[in-house]
């Protein structure tokens, strides 16, 4: 039915109906974004989730700030550093008040780390990202020195997931006890020091922020900015064509043309952090989703992921299924970005050589195979998968595609139901190490490794890879450890990555919006076009 | 009465336990909602922390004696995505559709029972006909599609009215309403119209078969040669029994355009009651989707009792019976 809606708000424009978004809601310097999904909450620690954060982005700010290529830049500390193995310092901006003209001081911060593990019913925590502090001391109230248990060089990264609130302000709230995240929904202790002040939300409706004029990175674009989740596809365009918004984020791929050609619509795309991959299961010879193979696993053999990898023929599926929106992949975050290897190519598409290599690994005639996949989470992600099986069939690996909604996939995959299936990563980071960690090392609870290893590859070389880059703080020589990690398991066709999802916003004409690798829909991203 | 009402009580109270049970256990059933809610970054340690802070790591039997015993006192749980009370999520909500459900009926009832009246007054004529042929149309159109249309019209090409999600909105005794705003109703028209199109339909058919059978019935033909103008014969006599069945049938149907608006508020972006259930479903934020179908079935509970009340006040031998009950 989504492609069905789609389509006829494309069709529209197509008869030249349209016309356009000449007459915008937006009196001045008023924005209306609309967006695909809403943030669960306004609390900035609640759930890790996309929208949550970019909303936090708004409200609050972190110490470090990732820019539109998930680069570290300096945000409420001015600067950082190691002083030793353990121990770092930050160096707070001066001068800083929050909305409600508290000031912004180390122990706002100190405050705010502590209260992180401490939110009641949060779906995700943050405290992913500060489990490695061990402890924090203000030297000043513009210093903050923070000690971790041993090197930790990703501890900016993960210190610029976390939104700094006002102990002032949110201390008193709950008579001596943690905030409650209905203090923030409800806008009384929904004070940050960020672009734009919180004004008014109301769940599924609309969430309305007004500009900050004293914010300490110059004065925000927009005096109001609102934003309108519309969930399905089809009526977001026709909200964008009828000027009741001026941005929508997730335009469909089949509309992309057709938005494109009309003179009253801009079209951003951007590559994301996000990688569509295939997974398949290395851990034993007991595999649900394969027949034919007189109960051996042939995903433990090299030989058969090499000829899987290139059956795949990656420059089609981005070319006729995600209509030219997405960008072939040849490892698990795209060159350019942190860790990412220069030496790795995308993998040809060889069916001859992919049969040899069946034929020499012992299955001739290839066998039955499974694949999952969810049919809600990614772009296009079961067409994705049932070209893939096309693919594989041709070689002689009769390949079905099992698909289901978010939910029970989910589910299944983490049940290990599946023998191969597709899924993606998005780099929280912005760097290697974290699909490293997530998608091919050995899972390891203590170590907090492997957590969404569901094909459980393994390979102690590559842990010890991993583990040594994590415990480098020099810049340099991590990102070649992590380049290293990256050239070994692509080499060893422990995951099969197929493509980076490109992202899209769409704009009435007069506005430009600049795409992030993150996917994050922000006001902050939106310019008046010259 | 008295009787025949704590009757109905009782039924009422089991339907509520035993839907409540079946929907607890399925959606345990289909899976996890940590699987879906928690960020991909998180170790397995992290995932195995939230289930218990969830309350997902108890046996199913504990999980659900945990969700009677605070069921019993009113609480129905905390949504797992929102961290809120589940009821206080959807009441939050309620009211969006309820107004929309209203105006919806408003529309359906008065358009329905006019056209129905004339066409059954006038079954051979010109407009009779087209009139009926129109309903065809009303039944036949899908939702979803409807709307789009009128908002490719509307919004899109005429660019009149807005495309969708709610306007602006004004406390009334504590409930946000926007029906008392320009732009409010702005914002409801399409939605409303798309909603009512098939009641409105359903509503002429009954209206018109009503008409064409009161028409000849003895009292009306009575009621003429008493000399009574034709006005009172028609909006008096004949619409006040053609109004026994159309209460029954907009009885039942009001609750289903309350607890199942679901595609016109998708579409329309409208933030009802309907988009919240999608995307709980979606979710598996089971907390809000038992909350959510046991105040549907309250609702119903409520309007199938009002309808009988309605019943008996439209029909004099309703209230006959009912008392020698």
């Amino acid at each position: 039915m989504k492609r069905y809606l789609a389509a006829l708000a494309g069709g529209a424009l197509a008869l030249g109906l349209a016309q356009g978004a000449t007459s915008g809601p937006a009196l001045a310097d008023e924005l209306v974004i609309g967006v695909s999904s809403e943030p669960s909450a306004i609390d900035p620690h609640y759930h890790n989730l996309g929208p949550n954060n970019a909303l936090k982005e708004h409200i609050f700010d972190a110490l470090i700030k990732q820019d539109a290529k998930q680069r570290l830049q300096p945000g409420l500390a001015e600067s950082w550093e190691a002083l030793d193995d353990s121990t770092w310092q930050f160096n707070l901006r001066q001068g800083v008040k929050f909305h409600d003209g508290t000031d912004f001081d180390a122990e706002d911060v100190i405050y705010t780390i502590e209260r992180v593990p401490n939110v009641p019913n949060s779906p995700s925590s943050f405290s992913i990202y500060t489990n490695s502090i061990e402890s924090m001391e203000a030297k000043d109230p513009h210093t903050l020195i923070v000690k971790t248990p041993g090197p930790r060089p990703l501890l900016p990264t993960e210190l610029s997931n976390i939104a700094i609130i006002s102990k002032e302000t949110v201390a008193d709230s709950n008579g001596g006890d943690w905030p409650k995240t209905e203090g923030f929904n409800d806008g009384s202790l929904a004070v940050g020091t960020g672009p734009y002040k919180y004004e008014e939300f109301v769940k599924g409706d609309r969430l309305v922020l007004s500009k900050n004029a004293d914010y300490w990175g110059g004065e925000p674009t927009w005096d109001r900015v609102t934003f309108k989740p519309i969930a399905s596809d089809g009526p977001r365009v026709a909200a964008l064509l009828s000027g009741d918004v001026d941005v929508i984020d997730n335009p469909p791929t089949q509309d992309l043309p057709r938005l494109e050609a009309d003179p009253e619509v801009s079209v951003y795309s951007g590559l994301s952090n996000r990688v569509i991959y295939l997974h398949m299961d290395q851990h034993a010879d007991d595999t649900p989703g394969v027949e034919g193979t007189d109960g051996k696993n042939p995903f433990k053999d090299v030989r058969v992921r090499e000829a899987v990898s290139k059956a795949i023929d990656r420059a089609a599926i981005v070319e006729k299924i995600m209509g030219g929106v997405a960008v072939a992949a040849e490892q698990l975050l795209p060159q350019g970005m942190y860790g990412a290897s220069n030496e790795l190519a995308v993998e040809a598409y060889d069916p001859e050589a992919a049969k040899a290599l069946l034929a020499e690994a012992g299955y001739p005639d290839g066998f039955k195979l499974v694949i999952g996949t969810p049919n809600d989470r990614y772009i296009n992600d079961e067409k994705v998968a049932q070209a893939a099986a096309q693919f594989l069939s041709r070689i002689g690996i009769e390949t079905s595609v099992d698909a289901s909604t978010k939910s029970v996939f989910f589910k299944r995959r983490n049940d290990y139901e599946f023998t191969v299936y597709l899924a993606g990563w998005g780099s929280g980071t912005g760097e290697m190490s974290s699909p490293l960690r997530a998608l091919v090392a050995t899972p390891d609870k203590d170590k907090g490794y492997g957590g969404t290893n569901r094909g459980r590859y393994s390979n102690p070389a590559l842990d010890a890879l991993i583990e040594q880059a994590l415990a480098t703080l020099d810049e340099a020589e991590r990102e070649k450890l992590l380049q290293q990690a990256s050239e070994m398991v692509i080499q060893d066709y422990g995951i099969l990555p197929l493509h980076y999802e490109v992202t899209s916003w769409a704009t009435r004409e007069g506005l430009a919006y600049e795409p992030r690798t993150d996917q994050y829909t922000m006001a902050m991203s939106v310019t008046k076009a010259e | 009465m008295l009787v025949y009402f704590i009757r109905r009580l009782g039924q009422a109270a089991l339907v509520l336990v035993v839907m409540a049970l079946l929907v607890f256990v399925g959606i345990y059933a289909i899976g996890n909602p940590v699987d879906v809610l928690i960020s991909p970054e998180a170790d397995l340690a992290e995932q195995q922390a939230t289930i218990e802070r969830l309350g997902l790591d108890k046996p199913l039997w504990e999980q659900l004696w945990l969700f009677l015993v605070n069921a019993l006192g009113g609480d129905l749980g905390r949504s797992f995505v929102h961290g809120e009370p589940a009821l206080q999520l959807i009441l939050e909500r309620l009211p969006a559709t309820l107004e929309l459900a209203l105006v919806a009926l408003v529309i359906a009832v008065t358009a329905g029972v006019f056209l129905g009246l004339w066409a059954g007054l006038k079954p051979d004529s010109l407009t009779g006909r087209s009139i009926m042929t129109g309903s065809i149309l009303g039944f036949s159109l899908p939702n979803f599609w409807l709307g789009l249309m009128l908002i490719l019209v509307f919004a899109v090409s005429l660019q009149w009215l807005p495309a969708g999600g709610r306007g602006d909105t004004v406390s009334l005794l504590g409930i946000r309403t926007s029906l008392f705003t320009l732009d409010g109703l702005s914002h409801l028209i399409l939605p409303a119209v798309t909603l009512a199109l098939y009641k409105t339909s359903l509503v002429i058919r009954l209206a018109r078969a009503g008409t064409r059978e009161v028409a000849l019935q003895d009292y009306v033909k009575f009621a003429r040669a008493k000399g009574l103008s034709s006005s009172r014969v028609i909006y008096v006599h004949v619409l006040k029994n053609i109004m026994i069945p159309v209460v029954t049938v907009i009885g039942l149907e009001l609750g289903s355009m309350i607890a199942f608006a679901v595609v016109t508020e998708t579409v329309f972006a409208w933030p009802g009651i309907g988009k919240l259930l999608i995307d709980s479903i979606v979710n598996l934020d089971r907390p809000v989707v038992v909350a959510y179908l046991m105040m549907t079935v309250f609702i119903f509970i409520l309007i199938n009792f009002a309808v009988d009340l309605l019943y008996s006040l439209l029909d004099p031998r309703v209230r006959l019976s009912e008392a020698k009950a």
